[in-house]
């Protein structure tokens, strides 16, 4: 997975491509560790996902509960693979999905 | 049927991952079930792993049938660890909100959502863990 991160002052973008699974995961969750510190708005571009699991899922909902504490979150360009796999999990009705 | 036998690792992920969707090709899977199965497949795999063997190492078998007329897939996973039923796990409750939410307890849901068969059993050792999928 290959993550790319574009910040404008309190805003920030991470775009994705590849594949969000238990392997790289841990990853993801150590970049926003780094950098979610002053970011309001924090947008998501999964343009170039193919592939999440329940590891990427826990990585998503640990970055969304900190940003309902200090802006929002917002992911876009969803696929409908894995559209499916957030309708399943109820996440649609905890994420922002453009 | 194919048979694929892995130290149960998570780092054997890919390769098994790689097999199964070798397979599902063969039997012309749709895209959307491939990324279904192999969803489930990542749950049902990185548990073993995880818990089977606990701190000692173990292999894992995985059992690939498919059945292209029918459009189905059958996968099972056999290990030797502590005798572990994904399937009794609670579900969570996927209409809380995210500070409610508990980070975890997902992957099994998922399996159990999204397969159209999911069953286990305990026999002369094994953990037997069966799903079954169609895309027709």
């Amino acid at each position: 997975m290959t993550i790319n991160k574009v910040a404008n002052g309190k805003d920030l973008t991470i775009s994705l491509a590849g594949r969000l699974d238990t392997t790289t995961a841990p990853q993801l969750d150590d970049e926003l560790k780094g950098s979610l510190d002053g970011v309001e708005k924090l947008e998501f571009d999964f343009t170039k996902l193919e592939y999440i699991s329940s590891a990427g899922l826990r990585v998503l909902l640990s970055a969304q509960k900190v940003m309902n504490k200090q802006g929002s979150m917002v992911i876009r360009n969803v696929s409908e693979e894995i559209n499916e796999i957030f309708e399943v999990t109820g996440f649609v009705d905890i994420l922002t999905i453009e | 049927m194919r048979e694929i036998v892995l130290d149960a690792k998570v780092e054997n992920l890919p390769q098994l991952l790689s097999v199964i969707d070798e397979e599902l090709e063969k039997a012309e899977c749709s895209m959307k079930g491939q990324m279904q199965i192999d969803v489930a497949v990542e749950e049902i795999f990185v548990n073993v792993a995880s818990y089977a063997y606990e701190d000692k190492s173990g292999s894992c078998r995985i059992e690939v049938d498919t059945d292209p007329a029918n459009s189905y897939v059958t996968i099972t996973f056999i290990d030797e660890g502590i005798p572990y039923n994904p399937l009794a796990k609670e579900d969570p409750d996927v209409t809380l909100s995210a500070e409610e939410r508990e980070i975890g307890g997902l992957g099994i849901f998922i399996v159990k959502k999204s397969m159209d068969k999911t069953s286990y059993e305990r026999k002369d050792g094994k953990n037997i863990f069966s799903m079954g999928y169609s895309w027709a």
